[in-house]
């Protein structure tokens, strides 16, 4: 899951990391309130899940009262890349001499750790990455090993970061550490990291992906659940614990299996059409999750033709037939559904259904035959 | 022959008491594979339907000799068991539990090979892996594999490998093995380890090779391929059409800062001389002709 700023700096708190203090704002008069509080000059910054905040408008300086008063009511509301801000985040203004970036994620098909440090922060890394790859410093932790102060020193001396403030930033990179590998994050990022005037070391942004499966060690996390940003459609499907994707056709898509739903959607784009969404039902779905994600589906206006497609290991053919069979009894459905079943009790699930094929509910012999089935439906709709 | 599976291994199942462990265990042996043995540290000295169970993995290799271990324990339990399974003797561990956290994958991965090197783990959320007409470990359908070979299968996902070898069954074509390595983002085992496997074991002409979005796992198998492999590749990699930035379903599958796109596998594998099928029915269309030219 991907956390907000103002969410990454409470998650950076936790580890020491030198964040500004700051406070999120929902409304104008809440962000002139913080304002006051903090002391002059602050910065307002729009809290969305997308970057080119600062491109967009999205990050303010402001002077005093009115100021932030004119900054939030611009900001609050404003679309972004699509996303529309909820808050925004007010915080004291630091006066800054040098923009660094720090940032540690899985290399996974080293298996290790790598942390990415470089002089050149504040603008995008990936553009620094094609343009200038030298002035990134890059350095592999062992898992299994852990990052030492000798090794962070060598680091920093390595992107060429001002020696002056080297002790600062070891510090600020074991802490950087820490809470990727303690806090089980995907992704820790903080672009730019700050030298002030004053020659202190600060963290003006934060980036943060948080491992899904490790919220059993993160009870806490479960909170950011509620800011994920998500459609309508999504949203639904998440709350019923089906893994959904929205996409922009009209085909529905229901299969079992992350692989097969992938696929499933790739082959209904190959007959000429388009999904509507990626679902996966689960290797151990049962009558009640076949019915929920047709319910899902049904709901999505876009959907003209419903594609089921099952390849049955643990999922039995019997029992996805129910829960298509359960679903036409409770639902009214908008779009056709074309089934497509294989695979364990396939023959059984088949025989149930058989008796309540109609121009609504189609049987398909295999799986790009029903793709095909599916597009054309959806295209004559 | 096949590749780390046969009729000799001998299976002790971690959680075989468990549901989804007893289920899959039982189902093991009905197949024919070997399952000699479960752990349970609360009810050691218990069997389930005559597999006996042990309180620890190293008990159980002593009083029954297995050496393959299958791992149905819950996600937060993974890690230890997996040392556990490694310092109990076994040499290889079949993790089937999905939802286990990354790092606990990199610190196995990491752990594994700095002081169980002899140790190969397949997994986590995966599969397992079948020898058809031998032993399957894992929850794969041992019905829609056709014993026999000659095609070497691996795949990142589990359905599509059902897919897979439906495919291949349809058209008369049979397994030497089949290893679903599992769609997490640090597998135990990589394509490259099954492929160097598959080219090294001498019953196995083809390998078909099933890859997703995400990760550049696919990428180093083709560079393998390229110079390491005489024996021909069949690819499909799914995600063609997966917008960036989303986790398809599996944690490892997900398109970011572009990379990791379908298309750049497989113009890569491509590259590599790998034939990639479009869909998985071409992709056993393509098996079907170089199996014909062996």
């Amino acid at each position: 899951m991907d956390l907000l700023e103002y969410q990454g700096k409470q998650f950076f708190s936790r580890y020491a990391l030198p964040v500004s203090q700051g406070f999120v704002a929902h409304g104008v008069p809440e962000a002139r309130e913080i304002a006051d509080r903090l002391g002059y000059p602050v910065v307002v910054k729009a809290q969305v899940h997308i970057g080119g905040r600062g491109k967009a408008g999205g990050i303010r300086l402001a002077g005093d009262a009115g100021e932030v008063e004119t900054a939030a009511d611009s900001i609050l509301g404003m679309d972004i890349g699509g996303h529309t801000v909820g808050c925004v985040l007010v915080e004291e203004a630091a006066r800054i001499a040098a923009e660094y970036y720090a940032s540690f994620t899985l290399d996974r098909s080293a298996g290790r750790y790598l942390g990415m440090l470089s002089a050149r922060g504040g603008v995008d890394i990936e553009a620094v990455a094609e343009s200038d790859p030298g002035s990134i410093a890059r350095i592999w932790v062992d898992p299994v090993e852990s990052l030492g102060d000798a090794a962070a020193r060598t680091w920093v001396r390595a992107a060429r970061l001002d020696e002056t403030a080297a002790d600062e930033l070891v510090e600020v990179l074991l802490q950087l550490y820490e809470a990727f590998v303690d806090g089980d994050a995907d992704l820790v990022e903080i672009n730019p990291l700050i030298l002030t005037t004053e020659g202190r070391v600060r963290v003006l942004d934060a980036k943060v992906t948080l491992d899904d499966n490790s919220v059993f060690r993160h009870p806490e996390y479960r909170a950011y659940d509620a800011t994920q940003p998500r459609d309508e459609r999504e949203a639904s499907a998440h709350a019923l614990g089906l893994q959904y994707v929205g996409l922009d056709g009209t085909v529905g898509v229901i299969a079992n299996g992350a692989g097969l739903a992938m696929s499933t959607v790739d082959v209904v784009a190959q007959a000429g059409g388009a999904a509507a969404n990626f679902l996966d039902i689960g290797g151990g779905a049962d009558v009640e999750t076949m019915a929920a994600a047709l319910r899902v589906i049904n709901n999505d206006p876009a959907v003209k033709a419903i594609f089921i497609n099952i390849f049955g290991g643990i999922v039995q053919g019997e029992v996805v037939a129910q829960g298509i069979l359960d679903a036409l009894d409770r639902v009214e459905l908008r779009a056709p559904i074309v089934l497509r079943l294989d695979g364990t009790n396939a023959d059984q699930g088949r025989a149930m259904v058989a008796p309540r094929l109609s121009e609504m509910l189609m049987m398909a012999g295999s799986m790009s035959g029903g793709a095909a089935r599916a597009v054309e439906i959806a295209g004559s709709a | 022959m096949s590749i780390w599976l046969n009729e000799r291994s001998r299976v002790v199942y971690q959680g075989l008491t468990g549901r989804a462990g007893r289920f899959h265990a039982l189902r093991n042996r009905a197949y024919g594979t070997r399952v000699v043995a479960g752990t349970n540290p609360s009810k050691a000295g218990t069997s389930v339907e005559g597999i006996p169970v042990f309180a620890t993995v190293g008990a159980a290799v002593e009083a029954t000799g297995a050496d393959v271990s299958c791992v149905f324990v819950p996600a937060p339990h993974v890690r230890g068991a997996v040392v556990e399974a490694a310092e109990g003797g076994v040499t290889l561990v079949v993790v089937i539990t999905e939802g286990v956290p990354a790092k606990d994958e990199a610190w196995l991965y990491g752990k594994l090979r700095r002081d169980h090197p002899e140790v190969r783990m397949i997994g986590p959320n995966c599969p397992g892996l079948i020898s058809p007409g031998k032993a399957n470990v894992g929850i794969t359908a041992g019905d829609i594999a056709l014993p026999g070979g000659p095609v070497g299968l691996v795949s990142r996902s589990g359905t599509l490998t059902y897919q897979a070898l439906y495919e291949l069954k349809q058209a008369g074509i049979g397994v030497t093995t089949c290893v679903g390595i599992g769609g997490d983002p640090v597998p135990g085992t990589s394509f490259t380890d099954c492929l160097a496997a598959f080219e090294d074991d001498p019953e196995t002409g083809a390998v078909m090779m099933i890859g997703e979005i995400g990760g550049s796992a696919e990428e180093e198998a083709a560079a393998f391929i390229a110079e390491h492999m005489a024996k021909p590749v069949v690819a499909y990699i799914a995600g063609i059409t997966a917008p960036p930035g989303k986790k398809m379903g599996h944690a490892g599958a997900i398109v970011s800062g572009g990379k990791g796109t379908a298309a750049a596998k497989i113009e890569t594998l491509s590259g590599a001389g790998v034939r990639v099928g479009e869909s998985p029915s071409e992709a056993g269309r393509l098996m079907v002709e170089v199996v014909a030219g062996l």
